[in-house]
């Protein structure tokens, strides 16, 4: 895919929760255009709807209204099945809590996307060993979360989502629970992915640290986005 | 395959809630195993019996006696194609615990009639020529160790001999064995002319007849001839089936099979919601867990599958557990308890029924914790990680 071609293309979305006969408009027509490779982050206050459009475009969630179109696909039109298919394929996802399965290690978290593959288990194997090698984590491959720190289970987190090559990484808060030292190390991996491995990033967060290392920020605020933060 | 390990770690993740639950589940089928043993001893002969055959007894009770010239009349009703008689002798060896069933019969009717008991064809002879003779199932002549050849003194509360003795003496001349396992090979059967001789009262009546019919199609209408033509007669009679005549006997300690099914009933009632609850735990405490499943691209049918797997497991081995215990117990107590229960074995068709049953209730404990987990939205469900 050519770098300037666009991923993610986020046309006039609106979200709509309802809490008992109360609506609540968190996202408003909302606009967002993202090209292959670039490594954006999405900003904005506690509330602002960061997550709701990260879970849109991820196919966590449907819009109310508006279109989500993610490599070439309408997300919003494709059945159940269909969409869980498709987030195997195109997107990994990294959580602001790792969002680890305590009860398998670390290489069998990361396998657990490649189980979906028609893969033999030598080729998990080795996609397993390359995810770990990409993360420096080889040595850990036989522990158990309980038993990493926080980076560690963070870094088994973008290795599970990146193991299947995926078009798109999505990050909620990757750093949100790290110390800074640890939050660093997670921003170096995430900046060496985009750089070295071409990989599109979205990362949401409300820390400038974090967001300094993306090549472009936007802004969330009530619903809406702006290049320029709120103040 | 590939999913075994996913499925095996969840289950392993609070081990002693699992362990219990699995305990619960191999003691549940473990019973069953026992039931199902005890059951067969107590009706197996039932169940087996021929479905040519019927019982024609005395329309007031089993206690009443019939003339034996029914005999002649029976063999004449269109349909009947052979009857032949037996009494109930009641006796007991050395001492009244040792009670078993004898009968007086008349040897080749009762051979021809009964053709599930097994006797070599000298010792058919040998009964033939000896009046005294009688011929003894292989069961009780071990649990007796008696031999071709012995004489053994029977003694009965019913019947006195001419002598006015109650003591009856037999010659062993065959030891029967049963075509199936289930055949009854507890009984000593002996002349009825001897019998009929000796005693000192009731000579020329017998207990029951047992006739076979052509065309077991056709039982309920000959029964029903059967009766009609003794019907107004000083000795009315009742014909059935001759596994309802038999079952008569069993219920005289109850329904057995009710009592099992009852039993079963509230055990496996239980297990379902022990295990049931088990599941339904483990789901919900791993909604998030299962949010991340769904988020990487599980589809909701994949998750349905895996927490029915795992359900399906936790019964399966439980299941295999139990069932197997029992396969080891039930041959360890069948002979302490070959006196009192001679035919307890654990049949091979409750062992397949457990098996369906292990898979059932997988199946059911599994699936609405597996529907709630295929129902969760994943967005929701990440939020409770």
């Amino acid at each position: 895919m050519n770098t300037n071609d666009t991923l993610v293309d986020v046309d006039g979305v609106e979200k709509v929760f309802h809490r008992g006969s109360e609506e609540i408009h968190v996202l408003r027509d909302l606009h967002l255009k993202v090209p292959a490779g670039q490594f954006l982050a999405l900003m904005g206050p506690s509330g602002s709807g960061k997550t709701t459009l990260l879970n849109l475009i991820g196919g966590l969630d449907r819009p109310t209204r508006g279109v989500v179109t993610v490599a070439g696909e309408r997300t919003e039109q494709l059945s159940d099945r269909r969409l869980a298919a498709w987030r195997a394929r195109h997107v990994g996802f990294v959580f602001q809590l790792y969002n680890l399965l305590p009860v398998l290690t670390a290489e069998r978290n990361i396998e657990l996307p490649l189980l979906l593959s028609h893969l033999s288990r030598a080729e998990r194997k080795r996609h397993v060993d390359t995810a770990l090698a990409v993360v420096g984590l080889t040595h850990r491959a036989a522990h158990y979360p309980r038993t990493l720190s926080g980076g560690e289970q963070q870094r088994v987190g973008i290795a599970r989502a990146i193991v299947t090559d995926p078009t798109l990484l999505l990050c909620d808060e990757p750093t949100g629970d790290l110390d800074r030292k640890a939050g660093d190390e997670i921003l170096d991996l995430l900046q060496a992915l985009n750089r070295q491995h071409g990989k599109t990033i979205i990362l949401v967060t409300h820390d400038p640290h974090a967001s300094a290392r993306a090549s472009r920020i936007v802004y969330l605020n009530k619903g809406q986005l702006s290049d320029q933060p709120v103040q | 395959m590939k999913f075994l390990h996913l499925i095996w770690s969840n289950l392993k993740r609070k081990k002693l809630r699992t362990l219990l639950t699995l305990l619960s589940v191999v003691v549940a089928f473990l019973l069953f195993g026992l039931l199902s043993s005890i059951k067969q001893a107590l009706t197996g002969g039932v169940s087996m019996e021929g479905l040519n055959r019927l019982i024609v007894r005395h329309r007031v009770s089993i206690i009443q006696t019939l003339p034996v010239s029914y005999q002649a009349r029976m063999e004449r009703i269109p349909g009947v194609a052979a009857a032949t008689h037996q009494t109930w002798f009641g006796g007991y060896y050395q001492d009244r615990k040792y009670f078993f069933m004898q009968n007086p019969v008349v040897p080749e009717q009762f051979l021809d009639m009964h053709p599930e008991l097994l006797l070599a064809p000298e010792q058919k002879q040998a009964w033939l020529r000896t009046r005294t003779g009688a011929i003894v199932g292989r069961k009780t002549a071990e649990r007796f160790h008696w031999k071709l050849g012995d004489r053994v003194p029977i003694q009965t509360p019913i019947w006195t001999k001419l002598d006015g003795s109650r003591t009856w003496e037999f010659d062993i001349v065959g030891i029967y064995d049963g075509k199936e396992k289930t055949d009854d090979t507890m009984s000593l059967f002996f002349r009825y002319d001897y019998f009929d001789e000796a005693r000192l009262f009731w000579k020329g009546q017998v207990g029951w007849y047992t006739i076979r019919i052509k065309d077991p199609a056709q039982a309920a209408s000959v029964a029903k001839l059967v009766d009609q033509e003794f019907e107004n007669s000083a000795e009315e009679t009742k014909t059935e089936p001759e596994s309802a005549f038999l079952q008569g006997w069993v219920r005289q300690i109850g329904n057995v099979a009710l009592m099992t099914a009852a039993i079963l009933g509230a055990v496996f009632f239980t297990i379902l919601l022990v295990t049931g609850n088990t599941m339904s735990q483990a789901v919900r405490e791993r909604t998030g867990e299962l949010g991340v499943l769904k988020a990487i691209g599980f589809t909701n049918s994949q998750i349905l599958w895996l927490v029915l797997a795992e359900s399906c497991v936790l019964a399966a081995l439980g299941g295999a557990l139990g069932l197997g215990l029992a396969c080891l117990i039930v041959p360890a107590l069948a002979k302490p308890l070959s006196a009192m229960l001679p035919m307890f074995f654990f049949p091979l068709r409750d062992l397949f029924l457990g098996l369906g049953i292990c898979l059932a209730l997988g199946l059911v404990t599994g699936f609405f914790p597996a529907l709630q987990a295929m129902r969760l939205r994943v967005a929701e469900a990440l939020r409770r990680m």
